[in-house]
């Protein structure tokens, strides 16, 4: 069974939250309305977003890493927040993974955004209906575009390479490559939500450089030094046998 | 969490309706069997019935200030099988719909006797009614705490407490208000009965209140800003959410109240629920006085207003811990 999701690369994103503006920007002109803004030039700005980028300060200083952190719904293999829905509105695809909510269905009870322990839904507080990210579901399988831009907005938007789509399920694909190899995780594993998106850690690649690979030198390992004998002046051996 | 007076009234309006409902039905399984003398007043049932009917009609109205689309509540019903709403959302018609036909049957006349023996028991087809509604009350204080309690990750919640606490205060609230109508009838028997139940389901109410406060503050929280972002080191520190002006985030999971405040609501509830209505209870037993009754109920039901709102500003949602710097 297949199992979209997002892989996110700590290790190089960069915070500069293209991802949420091309994902407000495609969702928002999509074809399930607008996610509306209150105040959006003026003070106190808010509005609905699907993804936001936070930022976390590692460490002390001056010893600290700065850490920005993307989050967006997770799309949980045992998401928690669609059985507490009494409509039905909050659903899981069984096609390819994807946690949706039906617009037209939902009545704005905001059950499900409390029993989301991550607090990946948002409210439309104009609409009345719960949102979330839909994973671009209204693009991946869009066959007008080339296929190389059937991809989330955000994905497509990343800069630096820190957002990756596909097939968690599928041992060979490229995200479940990079899960396995450079230990991607959940979030709160604690709660058995088991989220399809994972994150790539923060990763360094060190690497040893000697002197002499810095300073070219004749002979570096002094070989012939070491084979090096005195003229034989003597007769030797081979100087008196015959056979 | 941040508490919605709607929940609030919704929770305290159906809890009180409901121990009403089970005080007229323990009042007249009681007559029935001849332990307590019968109820003099013709219209006791049928305007006990009507008054848990008003109350639980005002509960589902006030339900509805809690959608945002209130016209597709209908549509609640649908997923029974997993979610406890949409249990709600069946059961509670059906209580109403028990509690309407309980006060027709009864103002209307059409009560008889069901069942009699030659021990001068004579049981009235209402009392069965009475019985099915029982099982319905019990079934609604259950699917209205389950929807709090089966939120694992909100702990302060997810205790089999939670049932308890919503069965025992809702049956107490009731019992008391169940006391101010015999009272007003003169049924000094059934009115002492009632009482001492109110008294009994009161301080059972305040042992496991009590019990629920202290499991929640020597509560230790699953998760931790760790495990939220996934990164092991001890120091980690927020800097940005994503949002300026805040957001649904900040705004849905907070009470938006300092830590004092929420200590002075649960001093509030704690006298205003427990040790005041049982001395107005005990003053109004002993004197008789209507009014003393109502003022017992009336000081109880604020207090459980406080009680339901600290019961929800309590609950610390997990998903806090990603916004801990605006």
């Amino acid at each position: 069974m297949t199992q979209l999701a997002l892989i996110i690369d700590l290790n190089v994103c960069v915070g500069c939250s293209a991802c949420v503006t091309s994902c407000k920007e495609w969702n928002t002109s999509g074809p399930a309305g607008f996610m509306s803004d209150d105040n959006p030039y003026q003070k106190d700005p808010n509005g609905t977003f699907f993804n936001r980028v936070q930022t976390y300060e590692v460490g002390e200083f001056p010893k600290t890493e700065t850490v920005h952190f993307p989050k967006s719904c997770l799309h949980c293999e045992e998401p928690p927040c669609v059985p507490v829905c009494p409509t039905g509105a909050s659903y899981k695809r069984e096609k390819d993974g994807i946690v949706l909510v039906d617009y037209d269905k939902c009545i704005g009870c905001k059950y499900c955004s409390w029993a989301c322990p991550y607090g990946a839904r948002e409210i439309d507080e104009h609409q009345k209906v719960m949102k979330k990210c839909t994973l671009c579901v209204d693009r991946i399988y869009d066959e007008s575009l080339p296929e190389a831009e059937r991809k989330p907005a955000c994905v497509l938007a990343c800069p630096t390479n820190a957002r990756l789509f596909g097939d968690v399920h599928d041992p060979d694909s490229h995200v479940s490559n990079l899960i396995r190899e450079e230990g991607g995780y959940p979030l709160m594993p604690e709660w058995g939500t088991q989220p399809s998106n994972h994150y790539l850690p923060r990763r360094k690649t060190r690497f040893t450089i000697h002197q002499d690979e810095l300073v070219r030198v004749d002979n570096p390992l002094n070989k012939e030094q070491k084979q090096h004998h005195e003229p034989v002046t003597s007769p030797t051996l081979d100087d008196n046998s015959f056979i | 969490m941040h508490p919605a007076f709607s929940v609030i009234f919704l929770t305290t309006l159906i809890g009180a309706a409901q121990g009403l409902f089970l005080a007229l039905f323990s009042t007249q399984l009681y007559s029935e069997l001849n332990i307590l003398p019968n109820v003099s007043e013709s219209n006791f049932y049928g305007i006990g019935a009507v008054v848990a009917l008003i109350l639980l009609g005002a509960g589902l109205l006030s339900s509805f200030f809690h959608l945002g689309h209130p016209e597709r509540a209908w549509r609640a019903a649908a997923r029974w099988k997993t979610s406890w709403l949409s249990r709600e959302v069946i059961v509670l018609p059906m209580m109403m719909a028990v509690v309407f036909v309980y006060a027709v049957m009864h103002l209307g006349g059409f009560d008889s006797i069901a069942f009699s023996n030659n021990a001068n028991i004579n049981l009235s087809s209402s009392l069965f009614l009475g019985m099915f509604g029982v099982i319905i009350a019990f079934a609604l204080f259950l699917c209205t705490a389950m929807i709090y309690a089966c939120i694992k990750f909100l702990q302060e919640w997810s205790s089999p407490l939670t049932v308890v606490n919503y069965i025992l205060f809702g049956m107490a609230s009731g019992f008391m208000l169940s006391t101010v109508l015999t009272s007003y009838f003169s049924l000094t028997d059934h009115t002492e009965f009632l009482g001492n139940w109110a008294i009994i389901l009161t301080i059972a109410a305040f042992f496991t209140r009590s019990a629920s406060l202290y499991r929640n503050s020597r509560i230790k929280h699953k998760s931790s800003v760790q495990s939220a972002i996934g990164i092991r080191h001890n120091t980690i520190k927020q800097t940005s959410q994503g949002a300026m002006g805040g957001s649904f985030n900040t705004r849905e999971y907070f009470h938006g109240k300092t830590a004092a405040f929420l200590k002075s609501i649960k001093y509030i509830f704690m006298v205003l629920v427990f040790p005041i209505p049982l001395l107005l209870m005990f003053i109004a037993l002993d004197s008789g006085n209507t009014a003393i009754f109502a003022a017992a109920f009336i000081v109880q039901y604020i207090g459980l207003l406080a009680e339901r709102w600290f019961f929800f500003a309590q609950a610390n949602h997990p998903q806090n811990i990603y916004y801990q710097t605006v």
